[in-house]
């Protein structure tokens, strides 16, 4: 460790600062607050200096540089290390340039605009190319479609999520019955809890619920292993092999999907309308039988029809904008993470847009 | 197998060396593989030790296990005069601020561009030095690591393969390191920039007094720039010495490396540049 053996100040001939040692990085920090604590002009007497690194040049040379400091009492080592610093100083900049002024606040509202712009005709660019493919496969099947990696979507997509959507549905077809016979027994209706639990399920809830599970699930894995694979340049050794991205990747993630949601759908139906039935069963003393036959006469068939028809259309949805934002993704690896949840927010904020208009058209076909 | 002589042999500590880096007995095996058995290997303060071998070697396992990146099965590494079996990323900190490590491909840190990437260890080990000195500091790195000033401010996904690798070299140097750890530094790189990056490596070795532990297939650069060389083969160091020592040796693979046509070509073209 150094110590410093003198400080003198003196108004007239300036101060010295004189330490003995080493003036190395372990003591950068203190070195250069003693040095700035002294007045111009200053003289560094480093005749006791026995070990000096570069860190420690660079402090003495910033000091002559900038304050035009004397050095007395360099070693012919201690002057070839310092000038071997000045030849290394070449000012950089640490992070790149930011304007800021009013305007930022303005151009960064215009970049979002063009931003998102761009991201919709990209999306819709990626759908038509996507169908070109899909036109593709359809004309060769045989060559060109891809049948394991489908099969494996399936069981990675649909199997595997059999058991949270499943747990998921049940938990909710409880909340659901649990929440409405508080309701509805208020009016002395508890009966119609049943008409609630059918309904709501089969027509809504079920399909919503499980898209929001395969966006969280599925979604999210196909903007991430995409994206990975930009980086790794995994997608431009495929498509230099003459593999084409969209057919191996996108056409076997979007098919999975979309098969996968209707039955998915269904499963949660089933389920939540189990566990609802769990809880009338125990709650409201509504017999298993009776249960079933209840719901038998109030879910009109269409609402099932309501419910699977949304369901390929959400996954259809979700699975292109897994892909979408994994194919966007370009240098580090943080866009990895920012595309997939993107991807996840836009395809989960998509669905619920979706289910709107559905629920708009359908009630204006007579299917209430 | 030839008998190596004792001179050459990775157990005997040379004469008049200070042991920066002792590994005893290091043994290594992912499942049933066995990577190294029995493998010694000593590097001495102020030299440029070369790490040659086959492809599967386990030349970069060597390395992580000096650095305790990888727990060995058996033996003893001792860095600085500390031993390195089994410590945590907290732990050594005194040791591990001492050296610094270019990886294979530079392993910068994506996020943050080249300057914080410079100033990263220097945050971490010494929180005292604020900016301008930090900046400053990481300034004069980058131009040591050869990297134009305009390189600061980029973000790794910017810069060339040659720039990535002189990143990482001015990263490595950050805490005025005594002891340098390179794994392949002119892999991938063009023979001018190679031949470049070597230069480089050799002039901060002389200008700070470096201990450079170098991982290579390089041949020009074992030639330009290495003191001695130690070769990997059968899961352990079979010889370390300077390569007219080695090529005494009749073991194949040596023969096999430093004569087959690069080696010959490298040797060549050394040769004419020392006499010209």
């Amino acid at each position: 460790m150094a110590e410093i053996t003198e400080q003198e100040t003196d108004q007239r001939h300036g101060s010295v600062y004189r330490v003995a040692g080493t003036i190395n990085i372990a003591r950068a920090a203190t070195t250069q607050r003693e040095i700035d604590a002294l007045p111009d002009p200053l003289t560094i007497d480093l005749s006791d200096i026995n070990r000096m690194d570069t860190v420690g040049a660079w402090i003495i040379y910033r000091t002559v540089r900038d304050r035009g400091a004397k050095v007395i009492g360099a070693s012919r080592d201690e002057v070839s290390l310092l000038k071997q610093v000045g030849e290394f100083d070449k000012p950089t900049r640490v992070v790149p340039d930011e304007p800021h002024n009013f305007l930022a606040g303005v151009r960064e509202l215009g970049e979002w605009v063009v931003e998102t712009g761009q991201t919709l005709v990209g999306l819709l660019g990626f759908f038509g190319s996507t169908l070109i493919g899909f036109g593709n496969v359809i004309k060769r099947p045989t060559r060109r479609f891809r049948l394991n990696a489908v099969v494996q979507r399936f069981d990675v997509v649909g199997v595997r999520a059999l058991g949270i959507i499943g747990l998921m549905s049940f938990l909710i077809g409880i909340v659901i019955a649990q929440q409405g016979s508080v309701q509805l027994a208020q009016f002395g209706a508890e009966v119609y809890t049943i008409n609630l639990i059918g309904r709501i399920t089969v027509r809504e809830l079920g399909t919503l619920m499980t898209a929001i599970m395969v966006a969280g699930r599925s979604g999210s894995a196909f903007a991430a292993q995409l994206g990975t694979m930009k980086i790794t340049e995994e997608i431009d050794a495929m498509r230099t092999i003459g593999v084409s991205p969209v057919e191996a990747l996108v056409i076997p993630r979007i098919i999975s999907a979309v098969v996968m949601m209707p039955l998915l759908a269904f499963w949660s139906m089933l389920l939540a309308l189990i566990g609802g039935g769990m809880f009338v069963w125990l709650s409201l003393s509504i017999p298993p039988l009776t249960y079933i036959q209840r719901l038998h006469d109030v879910i009109p068939i269409t609402d099932l029809w309501v419910g699977l028809i949304k369901a390929p259309v959400f996954g259809f949805i979700i699975a292109l904008a897994g892909c979408f934002q994994g194919m966007l993704v370009q240098g580090n690896s943080e866009e990895v993470g920012s595309r997939t949840t993107t991807a996840v927010v836009q395809s989960i904020f998509l669905v619920i847009v979706l289910d709107a208009v559905f629920a708009v058209f359908f009630s204006s076909i007579g299917w209430v | 197998m030839t008998s190596i002589p004792k001179e050459l042999d990775p157990a005997t500590v040379p004469p008049g060396c200070q042991p920066i880096i002792t590994v005893r007995g290091l043994r290594n095996s992912f499942g049933e593989q066995v990577i190294h058995d029995d493998l010694d290997l000593t590097v001495c303060r102020g030299e440029i030790l070369g790490v040659v071998g086959g492809s599967g070697t386990g030349k970069s396992v060597l390395l992580r296990s000096i650095i305790g990146l990888q727990t060995p099965d058996e033996g003893e590494v001792e860095v600085l005069g500390e031993n390195m079996i089994g410590r945590e990323e907290d732990e050594a900190k005194n040791i591990r601020r001492r050296w610094g490590i270019l990886f294979q491909n530079g392993a910068l840190f994506s996020t943050l561009t080249v300057a914080e990437n410079v100033e990263v260890p220097i945050r971490e080990y010494f929180p005292g030095i604020k900016p301008p000195l930090l900046d400053e500091m990481a300034s004069y790195k980058i131009a040591m690591g050869g990297l134009p000033p305009d390189a600061g401010p980029k973000y790794p996904s910017e810069l060339s393969g040659g720039m990535v690798k002189r990143a990482g070299l001015a990263r490595a140097l950050a805490l005025d390191p005594e002891l340098l750890f390179l794994d392949e530094p002119t892999a991938g790189l063009d023979p001018i920039a190679a031949a470049a990056f070597d230069e480089l490596i050799k002039s901060l070795q002389r200008r700070l007094d470096l201990t450079v532990f170098l991982i290579t297939h390089d041949l020009d650069t074992l030639h330009a720039i290495c003191d001695r060389i130690a070769v990997l083969a059968d899961q352990h160091v079979i010889a370390v010495g300077t390569i007219p020592q080695l090529l005494a040796l009749d073991h194949p693979w040596i023969q096999e490396y430093f004569n087959g046509p690069r080696g010959r070509a490298a040797a060549d073209s050394y040769e004419e540049g020392a006499t010209a």
